[in-house]
């Protein structure tokens, strides 16, 4: 589309104020937990306070008896689910395992799963009721770390799970769900063709996305079998079909009203207390409010996977990558279905790598169930990546940006899984990098820089979404798109561009399960591309309506209308000698012309580009405790286009201080029982004002010309190169080469005692 | 309807009698930044309430033969607001001032940060160099106890049934005497010390240390007043070799715990950094007083 | 025992309410008022979203019993605004696009001008370590340490890029 390379655009790349800002500066704006219904009640979970245990029985009774109590659930509540994996491979999903995560039935498989739920007609009352449960445990060996895990005597989660993706189907039982297998050319040969060889295993810690926001969510079930759910989540209509889904409902009896919602991250992608708070209404006939601490955000939310990766690569002395080899072990948490299939196909993405092998691994262990945090699984693979490529960098004495210059994927290479590399932008992140004042400005002593680079599919899919204009020119948008970081305005901002009438003339929200088409998550970078072709192709048939309307009025074919700068006017002088008629005007005259203007769209929406981000670190290393002070932070990202400059600013600083907390200080710590020591803000150790300086961004825009104002997703790729970035500064810094994360004080002195100078 | 009472007494003596009639199930609540918090996670379950700060005395500074006295209950952005304090005994307000953000620090209490018997507690070891102490009221009247004496273990301290601590004093402070706290943190706030040291010193007319105290928080059950560390610097001009020498007192003096927030190797050569660095911060103070 | 009769002044405004002890002065707002602009994010002094004035000191209304607001003057988010006049750290809020997800938002707002009503000219240093007790996971601070110095410069009377 030609229309992407237009660049003298009046309202796309502008900083409008967005339509939902005065509600949530003046405190009016409804999140989750702020709706409530006349008669409703307080629900409560009880969960395992065992990392693994067989559950022999559970007696409600004495919890039921209690006055004010009005609904007690169990697992046994809910309908039982086919174990079958449902969807594309990189996402699917099995019912099976979702229903034991959202209920315990037979096993209690980490420190913090519910086991059983109560509503009451107080918050005290329903923790008083949750404690008078009673259940008999058999407390089971548990296994947290995702290498023991997979050791051969390693304690089973499923007795009867074996590893799916090996040829013949094995038979022993085993903690590994999953194995998968990508490559291209020949790696043996590779290897035995380069002139330095390095291998070096990696591993991270799992890491919460750390939103402010806790889950929480109000249902009300109605003696028709109509439920009605208020919950914040990324995907209001993902939320009406997985509670549908898990309760045996249709999905016409559910309706989904989206909350404003408090930070996502990917973590509210998936279904915790939806389809508990309908159940224990359907029980109790009121409405339930149900929430979650802190501590059970951090202990039955989804973190994303710690994991250990094994990477060898193989580079000639001028710096061409001739072979890479990647083995990828990625903790499930509880049940199956870890981002390893993103790390596998991640990996080597940046780089036009001849021959290249990914293995995956998913493997289930006695934690939380990880859920998708910002380019699931890519972040740790690049950590992995882009570690090994500055020592690689520094052992031919190379620079680390030529390095990857020399080898970045063009346009046509070949990549794991099939397919090749489709869009440019990733030379131009590294250039942008390379031109930046940073990359030269002087360093003191105990500091060092760093560099790294990422790569993220980012998502299309399907949205919906629907344009009115009312009787006084001013236009309404509608999507479902949760608005997680300003999507409303971009909304507007799109509508308002193809209309050719000022931002302030329209007003973007966001609707429910009921009133727009279905529309996929906000999640996957695809809002703005998806969601977007939306709005616009909504948009664009309100324009051949107001051209069809004006036509009409004028007495001329359609097809001698154009619509300019939001008016009407004759394609020509042969069309006769007509006043432009304006968007007002015309929707001034809709009754006469046809009725009210409006129109909706929906989309499944292909051709989105990938996101590419170079990013550069400043550190500084106290040589006598181990601590970091990031001291200077640029990223620089390919957003094909943006729409609204201030939040694809906002997306890309978020990331990397996402990524500095991932890399210094965040992390899940478990006791010698398998319950987590630092269920809480306190000692989970997330980024806080003082840590940080300004973070610095390189808007690089170079268009996906499959969209009809270049957008590419912006939402993820920006945490994806930050820990590599801080490591290989801290490297600089120190002559210490960090392998695991966190780079915690404790860790980093330890080893700062190392002998000798590493690179 | 919860059972749980809640009162504001007007005088220690009332606060002792409803102690005493609460016969343990009482807990006391000054900025309430610990015990709501433990309250919440149900790692206690009081009965009753004593809300403390409606008793004459308990939120306020005074000046007091040369030194300061100060109630229990003074939030730490009060003392910090206090110009004549912070100038005079910097290290203690430093250390109370880094509990927690803005907002803990508009509630916190010395009182409260002493009792929750955390060894982690920042303003204790400072205090304990100070050598301040404590005014303790009970059923038995009213007693002085230097600070270091109160907690005896993790959440434990020496108070007796009923008693409660009704307000600190730092003495008069000697000429050429200056006072430091710091901390190791992963982060730049919100977290508990990893370590801490607090150092207080007293320079001659040469500059040669005549006076020292210096203690440890978070590397024993208790924090620790560290007699070694200090005999490490009385006698010396705070050279390289007294300052290894207070660097190994310290370290031989750690007894740490592994937990999340630090290993033993960690702590224990960390409170060695710490404690060269405090003491150079109090040496620059004592020169200055 | 019975609930707690409680008249306090928030935002201005004399207002009185039944609290059992147990109940923060969090929970009061939200569940007894429907002053739901104050956010609960940890429930124990660690994130701020709960932030409130109280006798104009700042504190997280988490970590305060609502039966101590007694006699008590009470400051929210809701009250920043003046009618349909928008406090200038809440318009430059909007303007820096200092909010993502907003929930974190009416924290900030209430800690910022805590410290703008104290110190009307702080550096950027005096912002981060003043603010540390609000985590947002979101802006990654950067447009939100914009707006606070931006508003703040406002408030001076100083002109401004």
């Amino acid at each position: 589309m030609a229309e992407a390379l237009r660049k003298d655009f009046k309202i796309i790349g502008t900083r409008p104020v967005r339509p939902d800002g005065i509600p949530k500066v003046t405190g009016t704006a409804k999140f989750g937990a702020d709706f409530s219904l006349p008669g409703t009640l307080f629900g409560k979970i009880l969960r395992s306070p065992h990392a693994h245990a067989r559950i022999r029985k559970i007696d409600t009774s004495k919890a039921a008896a209690l006055p004010g109590v009005k609904a007690v659930i169990t697992g046994a509540d809910f309908p039982e689910q086919k174990n079958e994996f449902i969807g594309p491979e990189r996402t699917a999903v099995n019912f099976w395992y979702m229903t034991r995560n959202i209920m315990a039935r037979e096993k209690a498989l980490y420190e913090g799963h519910a086991v059983a739920a109560v509503a009451a007609s107080s918050p005290e009352i329903a923790e008083k009721a949750a404690r008078l449960i009673e259940i008999d445990y058999e407390v089971l060996p548990h296994v947290i770390d995702v290498d023991a895990a997979m050791a051969p005597d390693a304690p089973l989660l499923f007795e009867d799970m074996t590893t799916r993706g090996v040829e013949p189907a094995p038979t022993r039982p085993t903690n590994v769900s999953k194995r998968l297998e990508f490559k291209l050319g020949d790696v043996e040969k590779g290897f035995a063709d380069a002139d330095i060889v390095l291998e070096k295993t990696y591993k991270t810690e799992a890491v919460h996305q750390g939103y402010i926001e806790t889950h929480a969510c109000l249902a009300r079930y109605d003696a028709d079998g109509q439920g009605e759910l208020w919950s914040s989540s990324q995907g209001h209509f993902v939320v009406r079909n997985l509670t549908a889904k898990l309760l045996g409902m249709r999905l016409n009896d559910l309706k989904v009203n989206p909350a404003e919602i408090g930070g996502g991250f990917g973590g509210k992608t998936v279904v915790y207390l939806e389809p508990v708070a309908m159940l224990l209404s359907k029980k109790a006939g009121h409405p339930v409010r149900l929430a979650m601490t802190r501590a059970e955000v951090f202990k039955a939310s989804g973190p994303t996977s710690g994991a250990s990766i094994t990477l060898k690569i193989g580079i000639k002395k001028d710096g061409t990558i001739i072979a890479g080899d990647a083995a990828l072990r990625y903790q499930a948490g509880a049940v199956p279905g870890s981002p390893v299939m993103n790390g596998c196909l991640c990996i080597f993405a940046c780089y036009a790598i001849p021959n290249q092998r990914a293995i995956g691994y998913d493997v289930v262990s006695n934690r939380p169930k990880v859920a998708a945090y910002r380019a699931p699984g890519s972040g740790i693979a690049a950590f992995a990546v882009e570690s090994t490529l500055d020592i690689l960098a520094k052992q031919i004495g190379m620079d680390p940006i030529e390095l990857r210059l020399k080898n970045a994927t063009r346009i046509g290479a070949p990549m794991l899984g099939g397919g090749k590399m489709s869009h440019e932008g990733f030379v131009q992140t590294l250039q942008a990098i390379r031109n930046h004042p940073a990359y030269s400005a002087p360093l003191g002593p105990n500091q060092g820089r760093g560099v790294a680079s990422g790569y993220w599919f980012n998502g299309g899919g399907e949205s919906g979404a629907s344009v009115y204009v009312n009787a006084d020119g001013t236009v309404v948008v509608s999507t479902g798109s949760p608005d997680i970081g300003g999507s409303r305005a971009s909304m507007a901002m799109m509508a308002a561009e193809t209309l050719g009438i000022p931002y302030d003339q329209v007003r973007a929200g966001v609707s429910d399960t009921t009133t727009v088409a279905y529309t996929h998550l906000t999640a996957g970078s695809r809002v703005t591309f998806a969601t977007g072709l939306a709005v616009v192709g909504a948009t664009n048939k309100v324009i051949e309506d107001l051209r069809a309307r004006a036509a009409k009025i004028w007495g001329v074919d359609i097809e001698a209308v154009d619509w300019v700068d939001g008016c009407a006017k004759p394609s020509s002088s042969n069309v006769g000698k007509f006043e432009a008629l304006t968007l007002k005007q015309l929707a001034a005259q809709a009754s006469a012309t046809g009725g009210p203007i409006g129109a909706a769209h929906a989309v499944n929406a292909a051709k989105q580009a990938p996101g590419f981000s170079t990013q550069l670190c400043d550190i500084e290393v106290d040589p006598e405790t181990g601590r970091a002070t990031v001291l200077r932070f640029v990223v620089a990202q390919d957003a094909g286009r943006a729409i609204h400059r201030s939040y694809v600013e906002g997306q890309m600083q978020g990331g990397a201080v996402q990524g500095i907390g991932w890399a210094l200080n965040e992390e899940y710590i478990y006791d010698e029982k398998g319950r987590l020591a630092n269920a809480g803000f306190l000692d989970y150790r997330m980024p806080v004002a003082s840590d940080l300086p300004m973070i610095e961004t390189v808007v690089v825009e170079v268009p996906n010309n499959d969209h009809p104002f270049g957008v590419k997703g912006v939402g993820e790729v920006n945490i994806v190169p930050t820990m590599a970035a801080v490591a290989n500064a801290i490297t600089a810094a120190t002559g210490k080469r960090m392998s695991a994360l966190p780079m915690s004080p404790p860790r980093l002195l330890e080893a700062l005692g190392r002998p000798g100078k590493e690179v | 309807m919860s059972s749980l009472q809640y009162a504001t007494p007007a005088s220690v003596q009332e606060a002792v009698a409803l102690l005493a009639k609460a016969e343990g199930k009482a807990r006391i609540l000054a900025g309430g930044t610990d015990l709501l918090v433990q309250m919440r996670a149900g790692m206690v379950d009081p009965a009753l309430i004593v809300d403390i700060k409606k008793i004459p005395g308990l939120r306020t500074v005074t000046r007091e033969g040369g030194g300061y006295r100060i109630g229990a209950a003074v939030a730490g952005a009060e003392l910090s607001d206090r110009a004549d304090i912070s100038k005079d005994w910097p290290g203690v307000v430093e250390a109370f001032d880094l509990i927690g953000s803005t907002q803990i620090q508009g509630r916190a209490s010395l009182g409260g940060n002493l009792c929750n018997a955390s060894p982690a507690a920042d303003s204790v070891p400072a205090l304990v160099a100070a050598g301040a102490k404590a005014t303790v009221a009970g059923p038995g009247g009213t007693r002085i106890v230097p600070v270091e004496e109160i907690p005896t273990g993790p959440g434990r301290t020496s108070l007796k049934p009923g008693e409660f601590i009704v307000d600190f004093v730092l003495p008069a402070k000697a000429a050429g005497t200056g006072d430091a706290y710091l901390r190791l943190i992963p982060r730049t706030e919100m977290d508990i010390a990893v370590v801490g040291v607090g150092v207080c010193l007293t320079l001659d007319a040469a500059g040669v240390c005549t006076a020292a105290r210096v203690a440890l928080g978070a590397v024993a059950p208790t924090v620790l007043l560290v007699p070694d560390a200090a005999k490490a610097l009385v006698g010396s001009r705070l050279d390289e070799a007294a300052l290894q020498k207070l660097d190994a007192a310290a370290q031989a003096a750690c007894r740490p715990i592994n937990d999340k927030r630090g290993t033993i190797a960690y702590r224990t050569k960390v409170a060695g950094v710490l404690a060269r660095r405090a003491a150079l911060i109090a040496a620059d103070r004592a020169r200055t007083n | 025992m019975a609930k707690h009769h409680v008249t306090t002044t928030i935002n201005g405004e004399s207002v009185e309410f039944l609290c059992d002890t147990r109940q923060t002065l969090l929970d009061v707002l939200r569940d007894e008022l429907e002053l739901t602009g104050s956010k609960e994010g940890c429930a124990s002094g660690d994130c701020g979203a709960c932030s409130v004035l109280v006798d104009g000191r700042l504190v997280c209304s988490c970590l305060v019993l609502g039966v101590e607001a007694e006699g008590k003057s009470i400051e929210t988010i809701e009250g920043m605004a003046k009618g349909d006049k928008l406090h200038p750290l809440q318009q430059k809020f909007l303007e820096h696009a200092a909010l993502q997800c907003g929930i974190c938002t009416p924290g900030f707002l209430v800690a910022a001008k805590a410290l703008l009503d104290s110190n009307p000219n702080p550096t950027e240093t005096e912002v981060r370590y003043w603010l540390a007790g609000n985590l947002c996971r979101c802006t990654g601070y950067d447009k939100i340490i914009r707006a606070v110095l931006d508003a703040a410069a406002e408030m001076r009377g100083e002109t401004h890029g």
